[in-house]
């Protein structure tokens, strides 16, 4: 039976025990003289009767799924001939696919008979599974529904057991943020380790060599590759840079002025329309930045050129995948998120400051510019830290408009690459989980999964402990 | 004693001119970052629908056609493998040959190069599986495809800077010409039909985005189905039932931090965790899912609770004080009263799970998948995966499937949107 089918079997069964046991608690009230002589409404005699049933026949269902496929692994494993149980994880891995792929009918394929009986005990094996499985489900579905549908009296306490349940029930569901945090340390953690073990921390941190590529032969020279990660930080970091240098003063200035001289109307027009800059998906600044803003820089440069910097500085070299581009791109889409972040803090900031500022005669400039801005300063840092941290994390806009290579530079109009551009070249396609290759995306990962993380974490303190103080 | 002769009202009015100076200046500069974002939103929205539209239209030359049995192959009408497995290609070719007079090998070859000769044979083929007796053996008219460097060409003819003249040399130029000079018959534009109803392909002309589109839609589906009751659940249980100890704390500041990680890393959470320790299988809306779910989760919570919060308190108190249980308040009075906002964070968080590419990147959703998906175990890709595949082709054709396919995820984002607002606006009450 497919799963689709018993899960539909599982929630159709489940629905009649609660009609069952909502009946029989009615009955029973009846013969009592009402349904005040119950401990709880009927509904929840029957929700008790059905979560019986439900809550096992599900775990079961789960486990089950998450667990047979590995267990028949093992088994065909066992099937094998002894010269072959004894291979590499890896070749035994692909036995195990062209063995799965001969079970699945892929008739292209010249299977010798020893493969293909192993392939049919596979089968076999499957179609066994599948049949334990429903009747294990349905038996313990008639089963449990028929106790919990016994345990219907009238002096139960089912509600108190129904919101016992549902209390447990939210309290996993929040856990959930724990354990997702849990699991992006440990398995971006583990990795690394394992990528440190073949590669020197040191050697990543302080290396200024970046060329994974060199890993895949080994009969090359420099086949360890080189993994220095210097490039990646220091191009990471520029592009973010001039990413800041767009977002911070433009965002800050829109966030002053939509806060402190316009009136509503302005503010209800303009306010929507600049976070729509944040709704776009980035891939799309991404094909922008590559295809539009790029070859535009280029261009504009190239004029530039021709007619005032040969003079000076000599031709100009600019790549197509500049890390302007990116960065300009990167900029316009973090200006949102700056200004509505800082509009909050500037907010904050209680009337009587700006009132005394006024009453000493000064400005509205001077008044955002010596009263406000110094009050709502730890707030802006703390905006501006967010707003660096979604910069150094952003993906889509750099895999698309800038390149691979790895260079030491600061020129703005070279290509340069980052960590997260990096980390999808390494694992774009298939991989093998033991190559230094594929394991220094994680590592890289881990860099910038600490860096964010305490970027966030000193951001909202400050933010926190900034606006306390007014409140 | 000269320095008495300045006083504070001197000295104040002698700096008057230079303050309200300073302060003009200052307005301008906010006044000046506001038109640059939004001079930059327009620009980018110009320059997408500008380049989008471009996409939904192709170049068609009407040509007719003697659909002869003995050239295809076909013996037995009513056979459909020898439909499937018959010789469009011959056909087309022949035909396309006799349009451009095309004799020697050099000419043939020419024409070859306009016409999109597979593409149409498709057509064909399209047309005769539908009803191969009435068709097989008369003449009909089809919509040949030109070929996709033809499209390229044609619809930059007029703008200005080269209009891409290098992919051509003088002869087809020349036919590309008479062309467009034919008074009947000659190369019509029209809605590319293709790009909505077909998946992708190693055509340009032939590639389309229904399975990129049905995958986002298998993506948002897996997303809400547990994104939605697990955020609520959370938020219901943060703000109404959490005692406040170490363990809430923990909770609250894991939420905070998980919205601000970057989506990246939680594409190689779902790369260790769901692909390599639980082995699911790649590509797979369900795995996209599985991630997407994880990273908008903290959106949802936070304005769901947002919601719960704006609950005025003598609700609550009404409901206990008539003897419900805290279940019951939370159930009958609590969440449906804040059902509005939920949806509306819930809305946001699917949009922004629509856009996401970075983390669907490492479980390889960027593959090139032709087939439409049917289940969500079936392997696809979404929007902006297949945006980028066709942004990393190097055909041209393929970049401009990739502007057209930006205006489709686009729109569709704009509708989620809307009906957040329009959720805000009719459903939310304000207390």
């Amino acid at each position: 039976m497919s799963l689709s089918a018993l899960f539909v079997l599982i929630m159709l069964g489940a629905t009649v025990i609660y009609v069952l046991g909502r009946s029989r608690s009615l009955v029973l009230a009846n013969n009592l003289g009402g349904i005040r002589h119950l401990h709880s409404l009927p509904l929840y005699y029957g929700a008790q009767a059905a979560l019986w049933c439900l809550i096992p026949c599900l775990s079961l269902l789960a486990l089950w799924v998450a667990f047979d496929d590995s267990i028949i692994r093992q088994i065909a494993i066992q099937y094998l001939p002894e010269d072959k149980q004894n291979l590499s994880s890896q070749e035994l891995a692909l036995l195990l696919n062209t063995i799965e792929n001969i079970a699945g009918g892929v008739t292209s394929l010249q299977a010798s008979p020893e493969m293909q009986a192993i392939a049919d005990r596979v089968v076999g094996l499957r179609q066994l599974s599948s049949t334990i499985l429903s009747a294990i489900v349905l038996s313990s579905l008639v089963l449990l529904g028929a106790l919990g549908w016994s345990k219907v009296k009238p002096e139960y306490r089912a509600r108190n057991s129904v919101e016992k349940t549902f209390m447990i029930f939210l309290l996993a569901c929040s856990t959930l943020a724990i354990f997702t945090t849990v699991g992006i340390v440990f398995s971006v953690l583990f990795e690394s380790i394992r990528f440190f073990d073949i590669i020197p921390l040191t050697d990543f941190l302080l290396g200024t060599q970046w060329s994974p590529q060199t890993a895949i032969r080994a009969d090359q020279v420099g086949s360890s590759g080189a993994f220095g990660a210097i490039p990646l930080f220091t191009g990471t970091m520029l592009i973010s840079f001039i990413a800041m240098v767009i977002a911070v003063p433009t965002g800050l200035m829109t966030a002053i002025y939509l806060s402190e001289y316009a009136n509503n109307k302005i503010r209800a027009i303009v306010k929507p329309m600049l976070e729509v800059l944040a709704g776009i998906p980035t891939v799309v600044y991404g094909f922008f930045a590559a295809l539009t803003v790029a070859p535009m820089i280029k261009d504009a440069l190239h004029g530039l050129e021709l007619s005032i910097l040969s003079f000076s500085i000599g031709p100009l070299d600019v790549s197509g995948e500049s890390a302007l581009a990116a960065g300009l791109v990167m900029g316009v889409m973090i200006i949102p998120f700056v200004s509505s972040l800082s509009d909050d803090v500037i907010n904050a900031v209680p009337q009587s400051l700006r009132d005394g500022s006024y009453g000493l005669g000064s400005t509205q400039s001077e008044t955002v510019k010596k009263v406000i801005l110094p009050a709502a300063l730890p707030g802006i840092v703390g905006a501006i830290l967010l707003a660096v941290s979604r910069a150094i994390g952003e993906t889509m806009i750099v895999v698309m408009a800038v390149g691979t290579a790895a260079r030491l530079t600061a020129n703005p109009l070279e290509s340069v690459t980052t960590v997260t551009v990096q980390m999808t070249t390494l694992l774009i396609g298939d991989h093998e989980f033991d190559s230094a290759k594929t394991l220094a995306a994680f590592a890289l990962g881990l860099v910038l999964f600490v860096i964010t993380l305490g970027l966030n974490f000193f951001a909202l303190r400050i933010v926190k402990k900034y606006r306390e103080q007014y409140d | 004693m000269t320095d008495k002769k300045i006083s504070t009202i001197d000295l104040v009015n002698k700096n008057l001119k230079k303050r309200y100076r300073a302060e003009k200046r200052f307005q301008a500069y906010g006044i000046l970052s506001i038109c640059f974002g939004l001079m930059c939103l327009v620009f980018l929205f110009t320059d997408i629908i500008s380049k989008g539209t471009r996409g939904f239209f192709y170049h068609y030359l009407p040509i007719e056609i003697h659909l002869d049995a003995e050239i295809l192959g076909i013996t037995d009408t009513n056979d459909i493998n020898q439909i499937l497995a018959a010789d469009y290609s011959t056909l087309v070719k022949k035909r396309v040959y006799e349009i451009f007079e095309a004799k020697k090998r050099k000419e043939k070859k020419n024409a070859r190069k306009l016409i999109a000769i597979d593409a149409t044979g498709y057509r064909i083929q399209a047309l005769l599986k539908t009803n191969a007796a009435a068709l097989l053996g008369t003449t009909i008219t089809v919509n040949a495809l030109v070929d996709d460097k033809v499209d390229f060409y044609l619809k930059r003819l007029g703008e200005k800077g080269d209009p891409g003249t290098e992919y051509f040399n003088e002869a087809q130029l020349l036919l590309i010409g008479q062309l467009l000079e034919r008074e009947e018959g000659g190369i019509t534009k029209s809605l590319n039909k293709t790009f909505f109803t077909s998946g992708d392909s190693a055509q340009s002309e032939e590639a389309g985005i229904l399975s990129a589109f049905m995958g986002s839609l298998y993506l948002l589906l897996v997303t809400f189905c547990l994104s939605f009751p697990i955020g609520i659940a959370t938020a219901v249980y943060l703000e109404e039932y959490a005692p406040k100890n170490k363990w809430t704390d923990l909770i609250e500041i894991n939420i905070n931090n998980l919205a601000a990680v970057p989506s990246i890393i939680f594409g190689l959470l779902g790369l260790a965790v769901f692909l390599a320790f639980f082995g699911f299988p790649r590509s797979t809306p369900l795995v996209g899912g599985f991630v997407l779910t994880l990273m908008t989760l903290p959106t949802i919570i936070i304005s769901s609770r947002a919601a719960i919060k704006a609950v005025p308190p003598s609700i609550r108190e009404a409901a206990y004080g008539i003897g419900a249980s805290k279940m019951q308040v939370t159930i009958h009075h609590v969440i449906p009263l804040a059902m509005p906002g939920m949806l509306t964070g819930t809305i946001i968080g699917l949009a922004q799970a629509l856009g996401e590419s970075a983390p669907l990147l490492m479980i390889g959703m960027a593959a090139f998948i032709p087939d439409i998906p049917t289940s969500v175990t079936d392997p696809s890709t979404v929007l902006p995966m297949q945006i980028f595949q066709w942004f990393r082709n190097a055909d041209a054709g393929f970049s401009e499937k990739a502007s057209a396919a930006i205006l489709v995820l686009i729109i569709f984002l704009v509708m989620m949107n809307a009906l957040a607002v329009w959720a805000r606006s009719r459903l939310e009450r304000r207390w």
